[in-house]
């Protein structure tokens, strides 16, 4: 057992845990952050997937003691309350789901996109979703998701804000 | 009442708030006091008698729970149609990944090392691999003969039409298994008390299978087991029937420890060890006249059924209806059965039976048009089913079917004629080739035959104490839109807003038996259920003077309060009950098959490059008349993921058999489309209405899985003037049919 110290959605958080650990394992069993999901275990379909210092990643294989340093948004992260994220708010207004188990990993990837790209291109948002799976076969709603929300964090006075 | 109309219009759905902020919750994040974590210790082998078990070192034994078929206390079986499934293996397996025995502990990360921990002798018999092996009967693993189920549909003279045809027109066509691969893996938890009984909260398809399966198993009345569906991440007909299998494995551990048990499979586990699509071959033997009319025809089809029976018969059953698909067959013997092999049971996923039969047709149908010299579009027109006619099972279609015109729609949405002329051109040139493909087609929605009959499924409304309204049923959601649609439904019905409405947690302690959710049955079959409930509701405020012919959303608020007040708890209940008119015969297979199919016409562009020999599709049509389309974005939505799943049935997904056992049980190498690999969809919808559906509704979610394998592979032989007969197709399959084109010799000598 080792002593992990973390920073996840703003929160300081301080686990016991073995150092080989996932990400995923300590996020869903030390600290009930149930929204981020296991899908397979070995970083191929995306349902896991959280913010590392704002770049989407793999949380079911990344160690956790490797990322003790870094700051971690899970899907609870980026609503405000009641208040949802405009990726969030663009899901919902474009049925961008079916099953909603990818949803929560898809929804970081896309996080993690307009963070670092204020107008992907279709192209662009297809490259950076590759690794999100939706077996529902979501993904036209998906894009047409991001694009809308893009736009409203453009539009968005609060824009820079709501991409923290 | 307000002017409004709900049904028809796309409201948001009920559960999608909690889905994108992550809170929707599905069952491995409920956590209970002093929970356990069970797992499963699997058969290595195909077929054999188990020897000794051994308990190797390194484990604290004395902290696990184990569990064996000693434990039951009920029958070792996994109830549902034939019974023959053990829940745990008891002297002999009889296929790869056979559940054994079970483990449970209170920390889930030494469950691993504790499975491959048990070692168990094996005194191996011989198996069966393939549908040929069974066959034969080298070995007899099933009954007497191999055989689970088979079926004979006969129409007319066959015998009689091969002396008068002009063509004659064979062909063999064969389809592999395919993972559902819903995202989130099969999971469940159990809990038991002597007194308050067995439940169990999951995640599945079929709240009332698991029940059934529980009472059998546990030696149980109805009262005391409960079935709670939880949040469920994907099924696709995968969570249909092998839930109860692992929702018997908790509840036995659950049992013997007197603590709560769950169990969750990780992806390796869940892809080896539960269901997939049936293989399936298919052989058509088809006699035509000179103008390319359908004469009649014999059609041979055979599935994989795996080591039990499962849900083969009904797969089987399907698979035969379906087989003569969207044409007239004036004359016809569809001999269909479904054989066991040594591999884990094939079973239920989205088409059911419909895909493997109507690749083989809509292939077949290609090749006849070539064979008599027309187009793939004249062959087709020239034997679409009319007003009147009847189905190879002698359904009359009543309906104002107009299959020619709906073919003409698509083919002009799509732009076949000019892009087919154009391909031709420009595959002469470069280094890719283009086709352009379609396949015509139905699918029959609700329970087959006698099915709905039987099922006698019951659905209840209430009025609540605070004047909302509840749907109760057993239908569960994961991501099709049940809730929201029934909501829709009972909301349309009152005459109410659609918040006004809620549907209760498919908990079998709470909800009647609306029957599986299943065979593209929920909207048509038990929202028109939930329409009468609805209407009872009405009625009896109506009746009772609270309510006037005409009402606000208050006022109805308002009654319904006064009426609970007075009389308690305020529900009305409806069961199916089949229409006077619609006859089965279970023995000879012949009558009204299905209360209402859907149809259509999907058109592939597809293009094939020359390098990789890699098969992209650019272009997608579908085009289908599904009845009133109750809710135009979630109907979308399944149009378009049934197609998703369709394009990797055939260009990606190949299961890698060894032995009966899944080798490529990871998202590593088991390929699925994703994003980059799937053209956009365009869906467009005609609307006939279905006077056996709510609102008009025929069944959709199964529909899309029918069309793409074989419009893809049409596109994929207009593009190579080659004919592809199996799917998965994959570029070392193009890649060597090219080079048999090219060396017939070479090939021929290897052979």
């Amino acid at each position: 057992m080792a002593t992990i110290n973390l920073a996840i959605n703003g929160r300081p958080r301080t686990v016991e845990a073995d150092p080989q650990i996932s990400l995923l394992t300590v996020l869903r069993e030390n600290l009930d952050l149930i929204g981020t999901k296991y899908g397979c275990g070995e970083g191929q379909c995306g349902a896991c997937t959280v913010l590392i210092d704002g770049r989407a990643q793999r949380s079911c294989i990344t160690r956790a003691e490797t990322v003790g340093q870094k700051q971690i948004t899970t899907i609870e992260g980026p609503a405000h309350g009641e208040r949802l994220h405009p990726v969030q708010e663009a899901f919902l207004e474009e049925d961008a789901l079916q099953c909603g188990y990818c949803t929560p990993g898809m929804i970081m990837s896309v996080v993690a996109l307009l963070n670092r790209n204020h107008h992907p291109t279709q192209s662009e948002i297809i490259d950076s979703l590759n690794g999100n799976i939706c077996r529902c076969g979501a993904y036209s709603r998906i894009i047409s998701a991001v694009q809308k929300a893009a736009t409203s964090l453009a539009k968005s006075e609060i824009g820079t804000g709501a991409r923290q | 009442m307000t002017g409004d109309h709900i049904v028809g219009v796309s409201v948001p759905r009920k559960e999608g708030r909690d889905k994108v902020t992550g809170r929707a919750q599905y069952v491995d994040d409920l956590t209970l006091p002093g929970m356990l974590f069970g797992a499963t210790v699997r058969s290595q082998v195909p077929r054999s008698k188990i020897g000794k078990i051994t308990f190797g070192p390194g484990i604290a034994w004395d902290e696990f729970i184990v569990v064996t078929a000693r434990d039951i206390p009920g029958k070792n079986v996994i109830a549902l149609i034939a019974n023959d499934q053990p829940c745990l293996a008891d002297g002999v397996v009889n296929h790869p990944e056979e559940p054994i025995l079970l483990l449970a502990h209170s920390d889930r990360h030494l469950l691993p090392q504790a499975v491959a921990a048990v070692s168990i002798e094996y005194d191996q018999l011989p198996a069966l691999f393939t549908v040929e092996q069974s066959e034969t009967r080298s070995e007899v693993i099933w009954g007497s003969d191999n055989i689970f189920k088979s079926y004979l549909v006969e129409k007319g003279d066959v015998d009689g039409i091969w002396k008068k045809a002009d063509y004659i027109v064979e062909g063999e066509y064969k389809t592999g298994a395919q993972e559902q691969l819903y995202i989130e893996n099969n999971g469940m938890i159990a809990s038991f008390d002597a007194q308050q009984g067995m439940t169990v909260w999951g995640s599945l398809q079929c709240p009332f299978y698991v029940h059934k399966a529980l009472m059998a198993l546990c030696n149980l009345t109805a009262d005391k087991v409960r079935v709670v569906q939880m949040e469920t991440g994907g099924a696709f007909g995968g969570k249909e029937e092998y839930p109860s299998m692992i929702a018997a494995h908790a509840a036995l551990l659950a049992i013997k420890c007197g603590r709560p048990v769950k169990i969750i499979y990780d992806r390796l586990e869940d892809m080896a060890a539960t269901t997939k699509r049936h293989p399936s071959r298919t052989r058509h033997r088809t006699a035509l006249s000179k103008d390319g009319r359908i004469l009649g025809g014999e059609i041979e089809l055979t599935i994989d059924g795996g080591a039990y029976v499962t849900l083969s018969p009904v797969v089987l059953s399907r698979a035969t209806i379906h087989a003569g698909g969207a044409y007239y067959w004036p004359n016809v013997r569809i001999t269909a059965k479904a054989v066991a092999t040594n591999a884990p049971p094939h079973g239920a996923f989205r088409g059911f039976g419909a895909p493997q039969s109507l690749f083989a047709l809509e292939r077949h149908m290609d090749r006849i048009a070539q064979v008599v010299g027309l187009s793939p579009v004249e062959i087709r027109k020239r034997n679409f089913l009319q007003p009147g006619q009847m189905t190879t099972t002698e359904q009359t279609v009543r309906e104002p079917l107009d299959l020619v015109r709906l073919l003409d729609r698509a083919l002009e949405l799509s732009d076949y004629h000019a892009k087919k002329q154009r391909f031709a051109k420009e595959n002469e040139l470069g280094t890719s080739r283009k086709g352009i493909g379609i396949a015509a087609f139905l699918h029959g929605a609700g329970f087959t035959g006698s099915g709905e009959r039987n099922l006698s499924s019951v659905v209840g409304v209430e009025g609540c104490a605070d004047g909302t309204i509840k749907v109760l049923v057993s239908s569960t959601e994961f991501g099709q839109g049940t809730k929201t649609v029934l909501c829709q439904i009972a909301a349309e019905t009152l005459g109410l807003p659609y918040e006004n409405v809620e549907i209760a947690q498919a908990d079998t302690d709470q909800v009647p038996n609306s029957g599986p959710t299943v065979a593209s049955r929920t909207v048509m079959v038990v929202g028109k259920l939930v329409q009468s409930a609805a209407l009872g509701i009405k009625q009896t405020l109506m009746g009772s003077g609270l309510l006037g012919d005409s009402y606000s959303a208050e006022q109805f608020r308002s009654a319904c309060r006064t009426q609970v007040a007075a009389h308690g708890q305020f529900r009305s209940w409806a069961r199916y009950e089949a229409p006077a008119d619609v006859f089965w015969d279970d023995d000879k297979y012949r009558g009204e098959a299905y209360a209402a199919f859907a149809w259509a016409v999907y058109v592939a562009e597809a293009t094939v490059d020359m390098t990789t020999y890699n098969v992209s599709v650019d272009d997608f049509l579908a085009l289908q008349e599904v009845g009133k389309v109750l809710h135009p974005v979630l109907a979308r939505g399944q149009i378009a993921g049934g197609v998703a799943q369709g394009i990797g049935y055939t260009l990606y997904e190949k299961v890698i058999w060894q032995n009966g056992r899944m080798q490529n049980g990871q998202m590593t190498n088991y390929i699925m489309p994703t994003s980059a690999d799937l053209p956009v969809v365009r869906v467009f919808f005609e609307e006939m209405g279905n006077v056996h559906g709510a609102f008009g509704a025929k069944g959709i979610g199964e529909l899309p899985m029918d069309g793409p394998a074989p419009a893809i592979v049409n596109a994929v032989e207009d593009a190579l003037k080659v004919p592809f007969d199996s799917i998965p197709l994959l570029p070392e399959d193009v890649f060597e049919a090219l080079l048999a084109k090219r060396e017939p010799q070479s090939v021929g000598g290897v052979r």
